[in-house]
């Protein structure tokens, strides 16, 4: 008889350079069971994942797995024990063949040499119990992300055997492959695998999970049989907020809105793959919002509008002539701006200092042959740091060292100096203390007051409906709504992000 | 069907058959065997050092070091047997030792204090010339019985040329590095960390091992060149071999191996190697030709095979995108 769960994690903590990214979460993971673990970035859900893997080792807390407790010391350690990962992305080796990437450390050996023939039978008759009848000879790069995924399934199922991690296994896919991958889950829990799915196709999780577990701000939320919870139930969960908490209405008023035809329109923008093809127009003085779950295409559409991605379909026109935005490089000579969400990869320059940061755009717009003297350099940054309040008032400090609201404030400097008429914030508030949160908040109103257009993602909700004229609603890469006035409340928002939309991801 | 993967091999082989076949169309006489035995003898040292680069850029990396620890090798070796009278064999088996080690130890900067292979074996391209100079700045002759007894042990093909000790040294080291390459765990895992070193640790491949493997690897295969070279021309010189490495590099990119490693094949190298040495014989055949033209096409080769690789590549992405499309 079992009787134990196939793997319980009590109490587990986590803490980086003080910050705790996990705090006393439990999770159990049953026999035969999909179990899908749900919550926005920074959640922890992707830290649970590792300590479960052997990435990271816990700081409190305990494993069990079939009754014993683990502590796997590495992936390799963890695989051993039983628990097998699969990455969105790179989890396997494009330039070998299928069984090479199958076997790969495990070979069969007659003589000391690998036996290529026996690597060719096994992968053979390995893939064939996943329904899948390739040319194992055959080159992993020639096949679709989707057999990818089911040689990585299989690679890994036959390696552990008992505990499935799937990070995001569909990101990439399109709903046949997704359903393709899911058959094969499906068999696989009917087996009597536990299996881990993180995604953020909420179609999917209802598509595929037993059970449901959110993590929130590195907390346990909940974890829930998945017949038995509403669309919306989930998505405040995710979201952190109840329904019958008073919500703050709107408030942005219209009056610093420009009368008239917008000059700036996007129409039928969209990228395959990427964001469903849109409409978009935004006047002088509105701030345009934009919500969605992670995963949504939020910042794909903000890649999009700031020609990072290249936008397959559509046109874009400013004051009524049509611009082409292939490039960042464009969209900046066309007055645009951009705030990526990563602030630490994409946005500062952290050894640069804290002048060299705010001058990068403005120099970029110039080009390199004028460069800015540093007597303009200081000139800017003085102004900056002295209308935006940045902390320490020091031009020449290395960037890194000053704390996330500032650095954030420091790349707003950036783009303000190059006086955009278009900016665009992607989580212009997350990581940041709340004075300076407020602070942003005051500033972006400011802007708008000035006559600059702005376009904020965000999943602060609050924050939508404090500053937002207008929010656009994205769920599953395709904007579902578009809210105006009054309308811009959070239970409305979660709504339209709630309402099953008509297709699969895109 | 020709794996897409080996499909810049082939073209290799190709090309030399076809220029070999145009080179006997002028000059008929370079069809013999003297002609070949000459050339797998000149280009030897070369070879076995290009077999260990192989390896080496097939794991995404380079070895900059290899030309200098051929002289520093050739080097030690004259002195030791030339000067301080040791047999010839210690002397080869303690330069090989050298050489492994010095290699291994960059392999191991290159893994745990994560410096690019480029740096690294900058580093040691200098170091080990540097320690040639210190041993001698002078060309030192060597002469001794098992040292001339290897030199004049060949085998006679039927018309006249001869396979040389080094020749056959050269051809063993291929056919035991195609085998390591292609037929034992330590080769997939050259591979695979050529192909993505952040996969290949996640699906349980020793990076680390593998890594120091691969440089105290080429350090041997250069430490056996240097023998071979010092065998070749009777003598160890701190300044000869000065560039050796780059065209160990033409060596394997002209036969097919990605410089990015991942994908290529030992037998590829070999071919390279010949293409190289069919150059040089067609110059000396000629007569008027300045030597700088073997430069001159490897230089054309290496761009029309880089472009070769850059166009395969984009090639599968794009049909596997056609194929995509259709799927859809």
């Amino acid at each position: 008889m079992e009787t134990t769960s196939l793997l319980e994690a009590r109490a587990i903590g986590k803490s980086f350079l003080g910050n705790k990214a996990l705090d006393g979460v439990d999770f159990t993971l049953e026999r035969g069971e999909i179990h899908a673990l749900l919550g926005e970035n920074g959640a922890g859900k992707s830290t649970l994942i590792k300590i479960l893997t052997g990435v990271y080792t816990r700081d409190t807390g305990s494993v069990t797995l079939d009754g014993s407790e683990i502590t796997p010391a590495n992936v390799a350690d963890a695989q051993q024990l039983g628990i097998g990962t699969v990455y969105q992305e790179v989890n396997l080796l494009e330039n070998l063949t299928v069984a090479e990437n199958l076997f790969l450390g495990r070979q069969p050996r007659r003589f000391g040499l690998v036996d290529r023939r026996e690597v060719r039978r096994r992968a053979r008759s390995l893939l064939q119990g996943y329904g899948l009848d390739i040319d194992v000879d055959t080159l992993l790069s020639s096949h679709s992300v989707a057999i990818r995924q089911i040689i990585a399934i299989a690679r890994a199922v036959d390696l552990s055997g008992k505990v499935l991690v799937l990070d995001e296994p569909t990101a990439s896919l399109d709903s046949q492959e997704v359903e393709m991958v899911f058959a094969v889950l499906r068999r696989l829990r009917n087996q009597g695998l536990g299996i881990i799915i993180i995604t953020h196709f909420l179609n999917q999780v209802y598509a595929i999970a037993d059970r449901v577990t959110v993590l929130r701000n590195g907390r346990l939320v909940g974890s829930r049989k998945i017949a038995d919870l509403p669309r919306m139930d989930l998505i405040s969960m995710m979201l952190g907020r109840e329904l019958q908490d008073i919500t703050r209405e709107h408030q942005a008023t219209e009056e610093t809105i420009a009368a008239g035809e917008a000059p700036i329109r996007f129409t039928g923008y969209g990228k395959r793959g990427s964001v469903t093809p849109f409409d978009l127009d935004i006047r002088p003085g509105e701030v345009v919002g934009v919500a969605g779950l992670l995963g949504s295409g939020r910042t794909e559409t903000a890649f999009l509008l700031f020609g990072i991605d290249r936008p397959d379909s559509g046109t874009a026109s400013i004051d009524g002539t049509d611009v082409r935005i292939a490039s960042p490089v464009a969209a900046i000579s066309n007055g645009f701006g951009f705030c990526p969400e990563e602030r630490k990869n994409d946005g500062i320059i952290g050894d640069f200092s804290v002048s060299d940061n705010i001058a990068l755009a403005l120099q970029a717009r110039q080009g390199w042959a004028k460069p800015l003297s540093s007597r303009q350099k200081a000139e800017l940054a003085d102004r900056f740091i002295r209308s935006l309040d940045i902390r320490p008032p020091d031009p020449d400090r290395p960037i890194k060292f000053l704390s996330g609201g500032n650095q954030q404030k420091a790349i707003l400097a950036r783009w303000l100096a190059t006086e955009p008429r278009l900016l665009i914030l992607d989580e212009p508030t997350r990581g940041i203390d709340i004075g300076a949160h407020a602070e942003i908040l005051k500033m972006i109103e400011q802007l708008c007051i000035d006559g600059m257009s702005l376009i904020v993602i965000s999943s602060e909700l609050e924050e939508l409906t404090a500053i937002a004229h207008r929010v656009i609603v994205l769920s599953d890469r395709r904007h579902v709504a578009e809210l105006k006035g009054d309308a811009i409340t959070a239970d409305n928002i979660m709504k339209a992000i709630a309402a099953p939309s008509q297709t699969e991801a895109a | 069907m020709i794996d897409t993967r080996n499909l810049p091999f082939v073209a290799a082989l190709v090309i030399f058959l076809v220029a070999y076949a145009a080179c006997v169309l002028q000059f008929p006489n370079m069809l013999s065997t003297r002609v070949i035995g000459n050339l797998l003898t000149d280009n030897a040292f070369l070879g076995i050092a290009a077999v260990g680069m192989t390896f080496v850029i097939l794991s995404g990396g380079i070895d900059l070091s290899i030309g200098s620890v051929i002289a520093f090798t050739s080097v030690f070796v004259a002195v030791m047997v030339g000067s301080l009278e040791v047999n010839p064999l210690i002397a080869f088996a303690a330069v090989l030792v050298i050489s492994t080690a010095f290699g291994a130890t960059m392999g191991l900067m290159i893994r745990f204090l994560a410096i690019p292979p480029f740096v690294v074996t900058l580093a040691g391209m200098f170091l080990a010339r540097g320690a040639a100079y210190l041993i001698s700045t002078e060309s030192v002759p060597i002469s001794h019985p098992i040292i001339d007894a290897i030199q004049g042990f060949y085998f006679r093909f039927p018309g006249g040329g001869r396979l040389t000790a080094m020749a056959m040294l050269m051809l063993l080291v291929f056919a035991v590095g195609a085998v390591v390459a292609g037929r034992t765990r330590f080769g997939a895992n050259v591979y695979a960390l050529g192909g993505n070193p952040q996969s290949a640790e996640l699906m349980g491949v020793p990076v680390g091992r593998t890594t120091v493997g691969i440089y105290a690897l080429s350090g041997f295969l250069s430490g056996l060149a240097g023998i071979a070279y010092t065998l070749y021309t009777s003598s160890g010189y701190s300044l000869a071999t000065v560039g050796v490495e780059l065209d160990a590099i033409a060596a394997v990119v002209i036969g097919g191996t990605l410089l990015t490693g991942g994908a290529g094949l030992v037998a590829g190298t070999f071919i390279g190697i010949l293409i190289q040495g069919l150059i040089q014989t067609y110059i000396v055949f000629d007569g008027t030709l300045s030597s700088w033209w073997t430069k001159i096409v490897i230089g054309a080769l290496l761009f029309a095979f880089i472009v070769l690789q850059r166009g395969i590549v984009w090639y599968s992405d794009r049909r596997l995108a056609e194929g995509r499309l259709k799927e859809a």
